[in-house]
């Protein structure tokens, strides 16, 4: 077992989640150690975005149990379930229109010690330190993302749940990403990815979990990868 | 009949002292309907609360707790007024409103235009419908200032000067601070919000609560000029909900500028032609429906 070496930061067992009459999710049960960078791969509407919404306590009915670092949250108001240190970065970026670059980057509330401070972010992101006063959705794509993430890396977060980040991105974009989730990963940082960009993921993932209908259908670590492929291109499609 | 720059300019004026009404209502309303979602159809209701809060405390509060000689001054009914008002706002939504944001637009309209009509209701039942004075204006107040081109009365002076001090710290707040961020990312997209960790129900609360607040400050203003009756809310609410359609639902702005323009509109058309006066308002509303229908300061969606 190489989750073992870890210490667990998320435990999702059973998991069920529904919008309205549908049924998204049918008893997830996945774990991610402290560290750890872990992928949710499938097709779309597979259920993996569903995944990441209900860790954060934004899907409205579900049931079984979501644990973080051994807390369990499925009871918790949504408000309070980031600040056992999640940082989220939505599909859409969710980059605010009404709000300049920088009060999209010091809106989410610290919630917990060691975040990066707005200095060590503009070191590393100089374009949003060009662009502080603009309004948020001025951004181009690749900015918006860097936004996207830079107002995470703020709060002190170490569960990082990032959402399809590289989705639309022109390909010098998408390795400065991956070059900052590598340094994330460097720092210790947990990362839960859901990528449709397979590449991307595997040469950062250290297991992958392929969503299927609702459900995992195999879960693969990176040394198994090779000789998996034939398996997850029959998931994938790709 | 010639008409005078000092007809004009003290219509003008005396449209603007309604102006201001209609901004600090409207801008309640506006601030409301971008976190809320609820066209809130109590909002001439608690403006008339305001005022009612302003009179009894002045007559009689202290009688009723055994001090005859208590009267709540103008300025503390000021500041109480807005306070007990925006508590019993606050229990509105915490009660009565918090069950209906998954629903349409439309049921929160219902509820808040059925507490209208029950507010309104009690209140006629115990009140004079065509009003009773407020005798509590300030002597500092009283008495007219020589604005140059006619002779203003101090006291509409005043409530020109702090509605505009009201409305443009309320904009300053929501469009340039920390807070106010959290306002619009929260008007946004409350969802995402919430998940950053923000206590969003509670901004939610609080928010009706101020907006709400903001219109017993203008009942208790408005206190003195007119007349206080249970339906000076309902005669009040119908030309803000005017200045809200033409202004576009939700910019903070935009209901604060067109409650002014309205207001000296308004004034200046009595000059011109008075029988249209309390119509023109709506004339312009449908012009506006018709060639913008987000209004002058709306997004179009």
């Amino acid at each position: 077992m190489t989750e073992s070496v870890h210490k667990e930061m998320l435990r999702i067992t059973d998991l069920h989640a529904f919008y309205g009459e549908s049924h998204i999710l049918h008893g997830i049960n996945l774990n991610v150690g402290e560290g750890e960078v872990v992928t949710l791969l499938g097709r779309n509407g597979a259920g993996r975005t569903t995944i990441l919404k209900s860790i954060v306590g934004l899907v409205g009915r579900r049931s079984g149990s979501i644990t973080i670092s051994g807390v369990e949250t499925t009871r918790m108001a949504t408000h309070r379930i980031a600040h056992l240190g999640i940082g989220y970065c939505p599909e859409e970026r969710g980059i605010f229109s009404s709000l300049t670059v920088e009060e999209n980057l010091l809106l989410p509330p610290v919630v917990q010690g060691g975040g990066m401070s707005l200095q060590e972010i503009y070191e590393m992101f100089p374009n949003l330190l060009e662009r502080r006063s603009s309004m948020g959705t001025r951004l181009s794509g690749g900015e918006q993302q860097m936004l996207a993430m830079a107002r995470i890396l703020r709060t002190g977060a170490k569960l990082l749940l990032l959402d399809e980040i590289t989705e639309g991105l022109a390909p010098v974009i998408v390795q400065t990403l991956g070059r900052l989730i590598g340094a994330l990963k460097e720092k210790g940082f947990t990362i839960i990815l859901v990528e449709q960009n397979f590449h991307f993921a595997a040469d950062l993932a250290d297991r992958h979990y392929v969503i299927d209908h609702g459900a995992i259908a195999e879960m693969i670590t990176r040394d198994e990868l090779a000789s998996s492929m034939d398996k997850l291109n029959r998931y994938l499609g790709v | 009949m010639e008409i005078s720059f000092q007809m004009v300019m003290s219509q003008v004026m005396l449209g603007l002292n309604n102006g201001v009404f209609y901004a600090i209502l409207s801008l309640g309303l506006a601030v409301i309907f971008g976190l809320l979602n609820i066209v809130n159809f109590a909002h001439g209701a608690l403006y008339m609360l305001g005022a009612y809060v302003a009179l009894l405390g002045y007559t009689s509060i202290g009688p009723l707790l055994g001090m005859p000689d208590f009267h709540l001054s103008y300025w503390a009914a000021l500041i109480v007024a807005p306070l007990v008002v925006g508590a019993f706002g606050i229990v509105i939504e915490r009660t009565m409103l918090r069950r209906l944001y998954k629903f349409d637009h439309l049921y929160g309209l219902l509820l808040t235009f059925g507490l209208a009509l029950i507010i309104q209701g009690v209140f006629t039942n115990f009140f004079n419908v065509s009003g009773d004075p407020y005798e509590a204006k300030p002597e500092i107040l009283s008495g007219v200032v020589n604005l140059g081109f006619m002779m203003f009365p101090k006291y509409r002076l005043w409530v020109i000067v702090i509605s505009l001090v009201v409305c443009f710290g309320t904009w300053y707040v929501i469009e340039r601070t920390k807070l106010g961020s959290y306002l619009r990312a929260g008007t946004e997209n409350p969802e995402l919000v919430k998940a950053f960790g923000v206590n969003v129900p509670l901004m939610i609360t609080l928010t009706y609560g101020y907006g709400v607040a903001l219109a017993a400050f203008a009942g208790v203003l408005a206190a003195p000029i007119y007349s206080v009756s249970p339906v000076m809310g309902s005669e009040m609410i119908i030309t803000v909900f005017a200045v809200v359609v033409i202004g576009g639902m939700g910019s903070i702005m935009g209901s604060i500028v067109t409650g002014l323009l309205l207001g000296m509109v308004e004034g200046f058309t009595k000059v011109v032609y008075a029988p249209a006066s309390s119509t023109v308002i709506f004339l312009i509303m449908v012009i506006v429906l018709l060639v913008k229908p987000a209004g002058l300061f709306g997004k179009e969606s």
